[in-house]
């Protein structure tokens, strides 16, 4: 975000409560499009059914509808829990989600923070949310949180190895962690010469694109990969003892990171805010741009919906053993590979 | 806080720098370090194990904080990803595998308490006369932070021989942890 916005000359104060507000939309719209677009209506289609229909033209207000009934429901909190742990769980599970949106860019002047570490960052502050996972998982003293918050911990922890290799083939493409400056690797990028596209990374890192999906699908416990929440062993896990307005938090921490995600995915691999045949320091791009990466964000969320509803869950064993055994030597082996193909190259 | 930087907080006058006193910063820094004394003593006075590895998260969100803000972004980054996104959930990991009580009060640290004091005392003083002997006239560079780039161009260059004898060294941790592990 530069300093003038439509020749209006912003102070830092400014700046910075125009950036907390639009984080916060930038945190609930894409949680709200998905939950609406691919949990309520997505996922009614492949199963032969409509879905919500009466709030609503086609059930669109369904959502405030859900928020309305978790906001009227009381507030429980189990007479053994840790009260001051149980409380805040939500809260870090939250903090990491919205540390996480600040690295995304949504066009050449448009940005939460521009840092060096960039990616780095991103994949740092989204191992938060383990913490807060955990804390719900023990503060809740029931043995189904426990045993779920265990499982989410031991996954969680798992397939962050995956998720960042995954990214470290596109940042030796890229030459840089910056994000804003990996979209413009990308926008000015050529394919043996021909520049028409750009190079959009998911071309010569498909491999890494696939293990990021599935690492996100894990991260986020989403089925195939949702023991933590299995509800037909657990409950729903760590998020057994929760109600109202904690568990709408959990909810939207939920989703809000799987559009987060997807919305890195796209900015990596899909060249980001960027379309094909235009300048890239276009100053169209900075009112196209957030469309743009909200398309590529819906596409990308729509993969990771699509396997989420179609595949059964895994056992925990098969669970380990395919970060451990095949995506981690997987993404080793990618970036084995980029790095002698950038080298030769 | 050092005498000078105490001296600028009070006066509003930093002699290192001839004048210039950076308020944001130093008001970032007091809280900061307010809230990980609180949380540190707090960590090992708790009785809860559980609650004295949540203080332990503040304690280094707090050291990732004054990290960002000496300008050593990639090292405050890699802090919060290697430290609180991976030791301490393991610790917790561990605890509630091994525990899985949820008692307010487990007794913890109440034997010895004198004997850890001391020893605590005694590496406060050793590393604060150390500290201060070295860097008491040190002044930090405000320049621009340190880029990404420039820290992986030293680790390949100057500092290539530590590096790989560190990676040697975490791999045989590694395969000592699963021999170890694996019991035969």
């Amino acid at each position: 975000m530069s300093n003038t916005i439509l020749a209006i000359e912003l102070a830092y104060w400014q700046q910075t409560g125009l950036r907390a507000l639009i984080g916060l939309v930038a945190v609930l719209l894409p949680a709200g499009t998905l939950v609406y677009l691919f949990l309520f209506k997505m996922m009614s289609f492949m199963q032969s059914r409509l879905g919500p229909m009466e709030a609503g033209p086609y059930g669109s207000l369904q959502l405030l509808a859900e928020v309305g009934k978790f906001l009227q429901k009381e507030d429980l909190i189990p007479a053994a829990a840790d009260r001051i742990v149980f409380k805040l769980a939500p809260f870090v599970v939250l903090i990491s989600t919205f540390l996480l949106v600040l690295v995304i860019p949504a066009g050449p002047d448009l940005w939460f923070i521009d840092v060096d570490t960039g990616i780095f960052l991103a994949l740092a502050v989204s191992s938060i949310s383990v913490i807060g996972i955990l804390m719900a998982g023990w503060a809740s003293a029931s043995k189904y949180s426990l045993i779920g918050g265990l499982r989410a911990a031991g996954q969680l922890v798992a397939y962050e190895l995956p998720l960042v290799l995954a990214v470290m083939g596109v940042v030796i493409q890229a030459g840089t962690l910056n994000v804003q400056e990996i979209v413009m690797a990308q926008a000015t990028g050529e394919i043996f010469g021909w520049g028409a596209i750009g190079n959009p990374f998911i071309i010569t890192q498909f491999v890494g694109f696939a293990i990021f999906l599935v690492a996100v699908q894990a991260e986020l416990t989403q089925p195939p990969f949702d023991m933590p929440v299995a509800e037909s062993e657990l409950v729903t896990g760590y998020l057994t003892e929760y109600s109202g307005l904690r568990f709408l938090m959990f909810f939207i921490g939920e989703f809000a990171t799987a559009g987060i995600f997807s919305a890195l995915a796209a900015t990596m691999f899909l060249g980001g805010w960027y379309v094909p045949g235009l300048d890239p320091t276009d100053n169209l791009f900075n009112v196209i741009g957030p469309l743009v990466l909200i398309g590529k964000m819906v596409l990308v969320a729509f993969l990771i919906f699509w396997f989420r509803f179609t595949y059964p869950r895994f056992r925990e064993d098969q669970l380990q053993q395919l970060a451990w055994k095949f995506l981690i030597p997987l993404s080793l082996v990618n970036i084995v590979v980029t790095g002698v193909l950038k080298v030769v190259f | 806080m050092s005498t000078p930087a105490i001296f600028a907080a009070v006066t509003g006058f930093d002699p290192l720098t001839g004048g210039e006193f950076l308020v944001a910063q130093n008001i970032a820094f007091a809280i900061m370090a307010i809230t990980m004394l609180v949380s540190a003593v707090r960590m090992v006075t708790t009785g809860n194990v559980v609650h004295a590895a949540l203080y332990l998260v503040i304690v280094l969100a707090g050291a990732a904080g004054i990290f960002i803000l000496l300008g050593a972004e990639f090292v405050g980054v890699t802090q919060v990803l290697v430290y609180i996104g991976a030791i301490v959930v393991l610790f917790l990991f561990g605890i509630m595998l091994t525990k899985g009580s949820f008692g307010a009060d487990d007794g913890v640290g109440g034997e010895r308490r004198g004997i850890a004091a001391m020893v605590g005392a005694l590496v406060l003083a050793v590393m604060a006369a150390a500290l201060l002997d070295t860097f008491r006239d040190a002044e930090l560079s405000r320049a621009e932070p340190s880029l990404t780039a420039d820290v992986a161009d030293l680790i390949f260059s100057r500092y290539i021989v530590p590096f790989e004898a560190i990676s040697v060294l975490l791999l045989a941790a590694l395969i000592g942890a699963i021999v170890v592990a694996r019991g035969d």
